[in-house]
């Protein structure tokens, strides 16, 4: 252990600021990239559902558009 | 069917661009206006003292020779993508490099050459000392051709986007900045009046390497872009 | 010779082997990042010159050589797009865009916060700040070109053709800018010469290393799966996927 109590570990030898800064920085960045990558997968996921629903309801309706037009005649 | 030898597509394809661009004589002329009043206005903003000027000289106006070129090659492929040309060459028999390499001439000798032509009336405007000129016309001379087909790549990327004319300086700037960095230095150098050759032949070497690539990568781009 | 790598050129077969994949990635990543980053944070001694602030080393570094090996993975990965026709390696290259583009603005952020306190500038125009710089401006142009598409078949070779071409420029933009570095040498900078590591700087940068490599290799495989299903949205494979609800 470097640091003989908790506040000289958040001073860092009085580069607090920089060193802090720099984690935190990074840290956000990467927490963004992971976040906005998991949210990105699952709108394509939800996308390509929706997409496949909207097209079953279509034919559900076309299939039965057809048989009371068979049974009409 | 008789088929044309290289020489004959390559100017055919040359003199149909130039005729095309002189029947635009404005859009032709706007690059080159753009230049000289880009490079007016850096006086005005930074002040009229001489030595200031003369020292970022070389760098005002190879900052602006990228603007311009930029700034035209938007329309490098554009005009021929949309009213179906491009397709005709893509599937025609010649090689593609061919094709491409003369319409980068011709975007080259449409934009390239008249600012190398302007160059010197407007360094005389920012102080440039007298045995840096020399320098300018070479340093121009060399780069602007790298610059036409570098930004050719990039103007064949985007060609198929709608609104590609920011994409396309995004994509093409960092990819100018040794040509900036030599061709500045070596006109700085010159300024002092030491030699400049080591500069001049990695701007040649860069010329002579983009006139050799680029024409493929401009192809596979074409053919990836348009579909 | 090439046998073993057929199956992954198929779609579906490489979407479940990415599936299979990020989970040990991720956990082996979060596991040598905590513990790498804890020893860099309170173990590892200070440096003698640079004092506490040489723990911002140990995320420095490590992004900006991923910055730099990601560039190169994706214009591999494009290359082998285009001269060998394998479908989903441009996929792989436009999921590892955004990821290098992090990584490099990390490199560069922690190296302005790291040159504040040691060259008392938060920019210099230093040959390695600089082409970093110029790096960050490549991906952002791959990235922006990938987006200007919406047939990502499209997006994902003109992305390729552009790195390739940055990859083709990138030694010869760092050159450049070396040699224009050494030329223009500011008056402020001393450069602080690359300290000799000693065996405790040594393991905690490069647990932090590879933590940061597994992480990429992580998000990649998520990223690959992304674009794979929005390429193949018409597939039966996809629908049944997508429908099933199962992650």
């Amino acid at each position: 252990m470097q640091f003989d109590s908790f506040a000289s570990f958040l001073d860092m030898g009085g580069y607090a600021f920089y060193v802090w800064l720099s984690f935190g920085a990074s840290a956000a960045l990467i927490l963004l990239l992971i976040f906005s990558t998991l949210f990105s997968h699952k709108n394509a996921r939800a996308n390509i559902a929706r997409q496949v629903k909207r097209e079953q309801r279509l034919q559900q309706a076309q299939a039965q558009a057809n048989v009371s037009e068979s049974t009409s005649q | 069917m008789s088929s044309l030898s290289y020489r004959q597509t390559f100017a055919l394809v040359l003199k149909r661009d130039l005729t095309i661009a002189f029947r635009h004589k404005d859009e032709m002329l706007n690059p080159l206006l753009f230049f000289i009043i880009v490079v007016t206005l850096f006086p005005l903003g930074i002040g009229p003292q001489a030595n200031t000027l003369a020292k970022i000289a070389p760098g005002i106006i190879w900052v602006s020779a990228l603007l311009a070129t930029l700034l035209s090659l938007d329309r490098l492929f554009k005009a021929d993508h949309n009213d179906g040309s491009l397709e005709q060459m893509l599937i025609s028999p010649q090689p593609l490099f061919i094709f491409t390499l003369a319409k980068i001439t011709a975007h080259w000798l449409l934009t390239g050459l008249p600012l190398i032509l302007v160059a010197p009336i407007l360094a005389a405007l920012l102080y440039l000392p007298e045995q840096s000129y020399s320098a300018l016309f070479l340093t121009l001379l060399l780069g602007t051709p790298v610059l036409s087909f570098m930004g050719a790549i990039g103007a064949a990327l985007t060609v198929g986007v709608k609104k590609g004319g920011v994409l396309l300086s995004l994509i093409v700037l960092p990819l100018y900045i040794p040509v900036l960095i030599f061709a500045t230095s070596a006109i700085d150098t010159a300024s002092l009046n030491l030699p400049y050759n080591g500069q001049l032949a990695i701007i040649a070497a860069l010329f002579f390497g983009s006139l050799t690539l680029a024409p493929f990568a401009v192809g596979a781009a074409l053919k990836v872009s348009t579909n | 010779m090439w046998k073993w790598l057929h199956p992954y050129a198929n779609p579906e077969v490489s979407y479940h082997f990415a599936g299979k994949l990020k989970p040990w990635l991720g956990l082996s990543s979060a596991l040598l990042l905590t513990v790498g980053l804890i020893w860099a944070l309170l173990f590892a001694p200070a440096d003698y010159q640079q004092g506490e602030s040489f723990r911002i080393f140990y995320i420095h570094v490590p992004s900006a050589i991923l910055s730099m090996s990601i560039y190169l993975a994706m214009a591999i990965a494009a290359l082998s797009s285009l001269v060998w026709q394998v479908r989903l390696a441009d996929a792989s290259a436009a999921a590892l865009a955004p990821i290098g583009a992090v990584f490099t603005a990390i490199a560069l952020l922690t190296g302005a916060a790291w040159g504040k306190p040691m060259w008392g500038t938060w920019w210099v125009w230093d040959a390695r700040l600089t082409s970093e710089l110029i790096l960050l401006f490549l991906y952002l142009g791959v990235i922006a070109l990938h987006n200007a598409f919406d047939d990502k078949q499209m997006a994902g070779k003109a992305a390729g053709i552009l790195a390739l071409v940055g990859v083709i420029n990138l030694p010869i933009i760092k050159y450049s800018v070396e040699w224009w570095n050494t030329l223009h040498q500011g008056p402020t900078v001393s450069k602080l010469g690359a300290p000799a590591m000693a065996s405790e700087m040594y393991w905690p940068f490069v647990l932090c290393f590879f933590g940061f490599a597994l992480l990429v290799g992580a998000v990649a495989c998520v990223r690959f799966q992304t674009e794979i299903i929005t390429r193949n949205k018409m597939r039966p494979w996809v629908r049944n996927l997508v429908t099933s609800e199962v992650n």
